[in-house]
């Protein structure tokens, strides 16, 4: 074992368990947004990976030699890969608003219709190995030489250099990362404090109310949804154009139901789902961590946590879960 | 009775109907009409994105069929894939006659699954009549237990099933996955890995014992084979049927999917319902899981039926829910999976554009509003009102 090493695993675990629950509080926001409006949406699974596909492909497109360089450059490159991300998860959003709101389809299957539809477009358009110019950049890099930090020396194999490793993990991120935590700190604020928080919050526990004080629930929550695609179409993006660079098939790997386990977790609430997906990170970091210090115990189970707790709390053994109480339900206007 | 696919004009609430033959051949050619539509519209717009990728839809389609029925082969193929998926499907309608939507057939099938390899390769010295049997009932219980944790979750702590299903599927997949992992990482491997599979890419459980292989019905030279499994999807749609239809359970079950409140002043448990509800929708699926295992791949493998149980919904409201009409909408699911790589093979066009087909087939059963608008269809008879949609 090298001096440094545990110094350098608390900063890869940070940094891990940033990375992780990036998407997965995006989707959790996806989900709040949904359910609060009165929709359930289990489809954040396929939103995710389809906006992942077509953010990546947008990439891919613009990245081609013939494209004129000035939509090669970078920023605007990235910029219209993110927001067909953006597009691709608000309209898939939209396609679960018309089909249970419009059509009064189940819900759940509605969303079940999605993440099939995602899965099968996303195989069937798939193209191996297909380059890019490269994904999201850095937004700040580390102000901080680690030359000109301080030596930490706290054990025989933990060596810190401040402010260096601070700024490791401060900075160095990308721009989808510090977006996240502005739209957490945003929502949970507009759900709570704004007309349109109440109104929201409103139509999911009692329409028919909401309705007779003259809120016109329906475009309320078609409104919602598309935002709510969005934000989950910006999780999938960010594993292609940010996390990953790549596009593989199924790479959302039940990041969406994830993020309903979290939504859940975190009560219906933006800041407890950023807790959730930060403390469900940090579950899967320290167990990769674990592993390579020899610590051995099985990373499936570790997996098996964010489900478990998740039916802990809605089962009410800890503390008590309190969905939206119209959520789920079709809500039909009178007359 | 059972042949009121679609619309489900419910026998035991609407006695006034006049029950001539004409009059019911009607209403069930009335039931075909809107999946069959469904299954029509998603092919076509299935064609448009193969001409998008500038492929020959007719070709596809061809290939399809061929790869599906007429050759020898992928026939056997078709059956094999079907008999899963009526079991799946079975276990989500089941569940939904009472009013749950069992999204979890996924976790449900891969208890199954390992249950029945454990019991295959475990134990030893039986007689193969009895290897089987035991590995089928055991692994049929495991899926049924699996559920009944959802169901009792539902019942007791009023747990919505369709997030605990969900969660449980990932945690059977996990634990699963947990059970037959390598070690190839340099962890310990799984108590039920495979000796022989730590060096090989796939994590797998020892190969089942002989004994306690489903029995051959029909061989393809060179070494195709066709198990007795679809058997067992049949005596269950049978079983399940007399279940639903003709037992004090089956109605109570059915009365609690229309209304919880009146099958509460009825008498019924509905408590005791809902967990027997799950336990006999995850009974279904632990077999599904059990006759690939037993049938098909001879142990388990990771990822051996990813999909199947969403498949499961699909195949279940394309047939209305309805326990004979699954079998034919998991025909057509079994054959279009079967027909996959023909059609890739004959007309360069991948092969999950099945899985989009699937999906916009589930799309358009579901919102019947859709196609009925497409094809100007009026709403008819007295069950048209009583969509699926609304069950809930």
């Amino acid at each position: 074992m090298s001096e440094t090493e545990l110094g350098l695993a608390l900063i890869a675990t940070i940094n891990f368990t940033i990375r992780y629950s990036v998407p997965i509080t995006l989707g959790a926001l996806s989900g709040i947004l949904c359910e609060r409006s009165g929709i359930v949406n289990i489809g954040i699974e396929g939103m995710m990976l389809l906006a992942a596909f077509t953010g990546f492909m947008a990439n891919v497109t613009l990245s081609e030699p013939q494209v004129s360089p000035a939509l090669q450059a970078a920023p605007v490159r990235l910029t219209l890969a993110v927001a067909v991300a953006l597009l691709t998860g608000g309209l898939l959003g939209l396609l679960h608003a018309v089909l249970s709101i419009q059509y009064k389809v189940d819900q759940i299957v509605s969303g079940t219709v999605i993440n099939i539809l995602a899965l099968g477009l996303t195989g069937y358009f798939y193209r191996l190995n297909a380059p890019t110019l490269g994904k999201l950049p850095n937004l700040i890099d580390n102000p901080f030489g680690r030359d000109s930090s301080l030596e930490l020396k706290l054990a025989d194999n933990l060596t810190l250099y401040l402010p260096y490793d601070i700024g490791r993990i401060i900075f160095d991120k990308d721009l989808i990362t510090y977006l996240t935590l502005v739209i957490v700190f945003v929502l949970g604020w507009a759900l709570f404090h704004t007309t349109w928080g109440l109104r929201t919050r409103s139509i999911g526990e009692n329409p028919r109310a909401a309705d007779t004080l003259g809120i016109n629930v329906y475009r309320l929550q078609y409104t919602n949804l598309f935002l709510g695609g969005m934000l989950a179409g910006l999780g999938g993006g960010f594993l292609t154009l940010a996390a990953v660079g790549l596009f593989e098939q199924g790479m959302t790997t039940g990041r969406g139901f994830i993020a309903l386990a979290v939504m859940i977790f975190g009560n219906w609430r933006p800041w407890g789902a950023l807790r959730g997906a930060l403390l469900f990170g940090f579950a899967t970091a320290l167990q990769g961590q674990l592993q390579q210090f020899g610590i051995d115990f099985p990373h499936q189970l570790v997996g098996m946590l964010p489900y478990i707790l998740t039916i802990v709390v809605l089962a009410g053994f800890v503390g008590r879960a309190q969905p939206p109480a119209f959520s789920g339900k079709v809500y039909e206007t009178e007359g | 009775m059972a042949t009121t696919a679609q619309s489900r004009p419910a026998p035991d609430v609407s006695p006034q109907h006049t029950t001539t033959l004409w009059a019911q051949i009607w209403s069930v050619l009335q039931g075909l009409l809107i999946p069959i539509l469904s299954v029509i519209t998603a092919i076509i717009l299935g064609s448009i994105l193969i001409l998008l990728n500038g492929r020959d839809p007719i070709t596809a389609f061809e290939g399809l069929f061929e790869g599906a029925f007429l050759e020898p082969r992928g026939l056997l193929l078709t059956f094999r894939n079907m008999t899963p998926l009526i079991l799946s499907g079975l276990a989500v309608a089941f569940a939904f006659k009472s009013g749950l939507l069992n999204i979890g057939v996924q976790g449900q099938l891969i208890i199954g699954s390992v249950m029945a390899a454990w019991i295959g390769f475990a134990v030893e010295g039986l007689p193969p009549a009895i290897h089987v049997t035991l590995a089928i009932v055991a692994a049929a219980l495991a899926g049924g237990l699996w559920a009944a944790i959802a169901g009792a979750l539902k019942a007791y702590a009023d747990a919505h099933e369709v997030i605990t299903t969900i969660m449980l599927n990932y945690i059977a997949a996990q634990f699963a996955g947990w059970l037959i992992s390598t070690g190839s990482d340099g962890s310990r491997p799984g108590p039920l890995a495979s000796p022989e599979a730590v060096t090989d890419a796939i994590a797998r459980t020892p190969e089942i014992l002989p004994s306690a292989r489903l029995p051959v019905v029909y061989t393809v030279p060179p070494n195709f084979e066709l198990h007795a499994g679809i058997f067992i999807a049949i005596i269950a749609t049978v079983a399940i049927t007399f279940l639903l239809y003709r037992t004090t359970f089956g109605f109570s079950l059915r009365m609690a999917g229309y209304s919880p409140s009146a099958a509460k002043y009825a008498g019924v448990n509905v408590k005791r319902v809902t967990i027997m509800t799950m336990l006999i929708a995850g009974c279904l699926a632990g077999l599904a899981g059990g006759i690939q295992t037993l049938g098909v791949n001879h142990g388990y493998e990771a990822n051996q039926s990813l999909g199947l149980g969403f498949d499961g919904i699909t195949v279940a409201f394309l047939a209305g829910n309805n326990p004979i009409g699954i079998n034919f909408s998991a025909l057509l699911f079994g054959a279009m999976d079967a027909g996959t790589t023909r059609m890739a093979l004959n007309a360069n066009v991948a092969k999950e554009l099945i899985q989009v087909i699937q999906a916009l087939i589930l799309m358009f059963v579901a919102a019947d509003q859709i196609i009925r608008r497409i094809y100007r269809i009026r709403a008819t008879g007295p069950g048209a009102r009583l969509k699926i949609s609304q069950n809930k």
